[in-house]
């Protein structure tokens, strides 16, 4: 780990579900990332990992444990308090954009909140360093491709200058092409500002890609942790990991199916 | 295209203005394509001609007396036919135009802003909020429209104002529960969400993410009900407690037409025909503003390709 | 990973079961059009492929038209597509020749499709044992009773383990993984001839989409059934299938064995296996790639073989 701890997670443990027979979606989960780390959590759908990152943004309104960001404990109502330290870059480009706002208001209305100066060279400098033109200022989400949208929503996660980026997914809804594209432009960005980031993906290779360290989260539970390298290495030990690092070899054809039909 | 056209369709406008114009421009197009909708929109735009021009069109007073020529039918003199005080029926449907228009626009400008905000707020902020606002909405919601402003224009006097008021405190209940139903889809949103983490407070979520895409489906709404709302003032100043004689307000006018139906059927009908037109031309409008304004149709343009 | 697809299926690309017959599919030069208000966007352009009893992968992104092929040779494509081929064969029965009737007839009983989401591909308010009870009735005309063994039979088959309850439940009672094999046992019933699968595992996790794979591999080897297989997932197909088509702009511009995609040639292929981010390689930054406007024009390949 660098530097010292920019969040620290202890004891997170999130409930949902009625009041008389809560279910548990995050249990006892326990990390740090030092500043200018990448953080990978990865799992499956509905293991927990999503959960964990919408806490971390304030977005869930009840859970236990600490966490703390920048140094600063995180209770649960400090939402406005922390935007211009952390911001989150969603999964779905299509969901995470006004469809009735210019890029330009999405860019311009968080500098307007927080009384920025200069707005307009921001506006435009914020689009040119995501690769987008100053043809794109004044357009509508509905004339913009998937991947154009994503880096309008990395844009506006950081017309603040945060200097922690949550990334929930942010490629899996894009093409393999695309997905190339934004993971550069991820790493151009964090080497070019320092930043951390939390980023939570089902796909290992995304994970150890941009992250130098990882957690495999799965039913709510983070049941490994290592470093991205130790990952290449073949190194996971956890029965679950090598599930995950299996079924990215692809389709094999299950012994029992074979045997059980005799055919070939 | 005309230059214009591709101005307007650009899709990379230059600057905030053409951005706007153009996303106008494009639901113009949606809207002019469906000719139901336009013949409604003619209607409209010429009930306003009418009220805007009523001296000029209208060829006697709406209140000018001439018991010499009572209720005589249609003909060269009085195209409509004149009431049972001799006065001009045209120039009475012409006059009253500004009447109708009065309401509608008045009991409008009242009831969208008031139930998009009661929705928006109950359906965004939850709780007891909700629960509050809601329940003062069934309270009224629980009263037939019709017995319910009767009532209230009862208790404050008849008259023109006193029936806009009634019909406004009665019609604003089902806009809220549309907008607050509409909310409540889209206050999970990714967007929403993303406007909180950027610092908005929660009432500045509720006037510029939410309150515009409610807006559509209150305006859709509020053309629709256009036709019961001037069908409300019909019928109250029916029963006489709208309009007071000798104001020329159609409802009124039926109402005193009743009597002579069976030998002049004119005097009746003339403005029953004004007020089923103008009815029909703000449903038409409306069905047209639904599939205009449907923020589904605004995907039907995007680019192909990659980032 | 090699060694196995070539095991997989080199000796035996046509089951013995059956007698060799003529492509059960044959396509040629199929166009999909889509008129639009600014003038017609063709989805599809020419595109020509004969399918054995095998399994056939169509890759591509998004907006390449490989769903669009998947149901035009249904004749699924929902107006106001156009569909337009020189030959659209399949056992031997030209499909653009069928009437409306005669085509629903002929799908239910010799190809089925499976798309993405379970989840609205299932009847709300029906349970899922009766709508596969249905789409078997619709075909044979047995009876209930007769229906009801059937379709617990076929829910087995698709290695549910409880099948009394499955058969009694509503889609939204079961989970993604379960209601889509239940989805893949009524699209079974009817033991067609060809299965064309859009994307069947993308909403899956791991464990359930090997199960999922597992089903439709066995089907395809002992029943003889053809199998085109649609995904973007370039290392599944590999692994998965027996021949691969990658599809870009509406053509398919590459068409290799599935074992041999690594050594693929064209440009488009190459780009895809490289932007993808792999565990061998450490960081940096991945080859992002620059599309040639000349691959949009170039002819189709032809069948593939």
């Amino acid at each position: 780990m660098t530097g010292a701890a920019m969040i620290e997670v202890r004891d997170l443990t999130v409930t949902f579900g009625p009041r008389g027979k809560p279910t548990p979606a995050v249990e006892g989960v326990s990390f740090q990332v030092g500043a200018g780390e990448a953080f990978g959590l990865v799992g499956e759908s509905g293991s927990g990992k999503t959960t964990v990152l919408r806490a971390l943004a304030g977005l869930i309104p009840a859970w236990r444990g600490r966490i703390a960001i920048a140094g600063q404990d995180r209770n649960t109502r400090n939402v406005n308090g922390l935007a211009r330290t952390l911001q989150m870059v969603f999964q779905d480009p299509y969901g995470s954009l006004h469809p009735r706002h210019t890029v330009d208001w999405a860019l311009m209305e968080p500098l307007a909140i927080h009384g920025f100066d200069g707005t307009a060279r921001r506006v435009a400098r914020a689009l040119s360093d995501v690769g987008l033109g100053p043809a794109f200022r004044f357009r509508y989400p509905h004339q913009l491709s998937g991947g154009q949208r994503q880096r309008v929503a990395i844009a506006r996660a950081l017309i603040l200058e945060p200097r922690i980026l949550l990334l929930d997914e942010p490629t899996s809804a894009l093409d393999v092409s695309v997905q190339a594209e934004i993971l550069n432009l991820l790493s151009d960005l964090k080497r070019a500002r320092g930043l951390t980031y939390v980023l939570v993906s089902h796909d290992l290779a995304v994970v150890a890609h941009v992250c130098e360290r990882l957690a495999v989260v799965t039913e709510g539970r983070i049941v490994e942790e290592m470093t991205a390298a130790q990952l290449r290495a073949g190194e996971a030990r956890h029965p679950y990991t090598r599930q995950l690092l299996e079924s990215r070899r692809g389709y094999s054809r299950p012994a029992t199916a074979s045997a059980g039909t005799g055919a070939d | 295209m005309t230059g214009a056209a591709a101005w307007l369709l650009s899709d990379s406008p230059g600057s905030r203005g053409q951005a706007r114009l153009g996303g106008l421009y494009r639901r113009w197009r949606l809207f002019a394509g469906n000719r139901l909708a336009m013949a409604g929109l003619a209607i409209v735009v010429a009930l306003v001609l009418v009220a805007a021009l009523a001296p000029v069109l209208a060829p006697y007073s709406p209140t000018a007396q001439d018991l010499g020529q009572r209720l005589l039918p249609p003909g060269p003199a009085h195209w409509l036919g004149t009431d049972e005080l001799g006065r001009d029926i045209l120039s009475r449907i012409v006059h009253g135009s500004r009447i109708t228009l009065y309401i509608v626009s008045l009991v409008a400008v009242i009831v969208a802003p008031l139930g998009l905000l009661v929705g928006t707020v109950a359906g965004y902020y939850g709780g007891w909020i909700d629960a509050a606002l809601m329940r003062v909405t069934d309270v009224f919601l629980a009263f037939p429209k019709l017995i319910l402003a009767l009532a209230l224009v009862a208790a404050l006097g008849p008259g023109l104002e006193n029936v806009i008021v009634a019909i406004a405190v009665t019609a604003w209940p089902p806009y809220a529960r549309v907008a607050r139903a509409e909310t409540i889809t889209v206050r999970g949103a990714d967007f929403i969400a993303a406007a909180r983490m950027l610092g908005a407070s929660r009432m500045r979520v509720v006037a510029t993410h939410i309150a515009p895409l409610c807006a559509s489906s209150v305006v859709v709404r509020l053309t629709l009900d256009m036709a019961g709302i001037i069908l409300t003032a019909a019928g109250l100043g029916f029963l006489g407690l709208g309009a007071q004689p000798p104001l020329a307000e159609w409802g009124a006018m039926v109402a005193a037409g009743r009597q002579f139906l069976v030998d002049q059927w004119w005097v009746a009908t003339v403005p029953g025909i004004a007020i089923f037109a103008v009815s029909l031309g703000f449903n038409l409008v409306g069905d047209g503003l639904r599939d205009a304004l449907d923020p589904k149709a605004d995907r039907g343009t995007a680019p192909r390709g990659g980032a | 990973m090699t060694g196995r697809s070539m095991t997989g299926r080199s000796m035996t690309p046509v089951p013995p079961a059956r007698p060799p017959v003529a492509p059960l599919l044959a396509v040629e030069d199929l166009h999909v059009r889509f008129p639009g208000p600014g003038g017609a966007v063709e989805a599809v352009r020419g595109v020509s492929f004969t399918l054995k009893r095998e399994k056939l992968g169509i890759v591509g992104e998004s907006g390449s038209g490989k769903s669009t092929l998947g149901r035009a040779i249904l004749r699924l494509v929902p107006p106001p597509g156009e569909v337009r081929a020189k030959r659209l064969e399949l056992l031997g029965t030209e499909l653009s020749d069928l009437s409306e009737e005669e085509m629903r007839e002929f799908r239910g009983r010799h190809v089925s499709m499976i798309l993405q989401d379970p989840g609205f591909s299932l009847n709300p308010v029906m349970t899922v044992g009766a709508q596969i009870a249905e789409a078997w009735q619709t075909h044979t005309g047995h009876s209930w009773k007769k229906s009801r063994r059937r379709v617990l039979a076929m829910l087995q088959a698709v290695r549910i383990r409880d099948p009394e309850r499955v058969f009694d439940a509503y889609a939204h009672e079961l989970s993604g993984g379960m209601s889509q094999r239940a989805m893949i046992a009524m699209m079974l019933i009817t033991e067609p001839d060809l299965l064309i699968a859009d994307e069947p595992t993308s909403a899956l996790d791991v464990t359930v989409q090997t199960q999922v794979l597992a089903i439709l591999d066995e089907l395809v080897s002992r029943r003889g059934m053809g199998l085109i297989f649609i995904s973007h997932d370039l290392g599944l197909v590999a692994s998965f299938c027996d021949r691969v088509l990658v599809m870009y702009g509406g053509r398919i511009i590459e068409s290799c064995p599935a074992a041999e995609l690594d050594n693929a040639t064209h440009p488009y292929t190459r780009g895809l296996l490289a932007a993808q981010p792999t565990l061998e390689r450490a960081g940096g930054r991945l080859p992002v790639m620059e599309r040639d406007p000349a691959w949009l024009a170039e002819a189709d390949t032809g069948p593939g073989r």
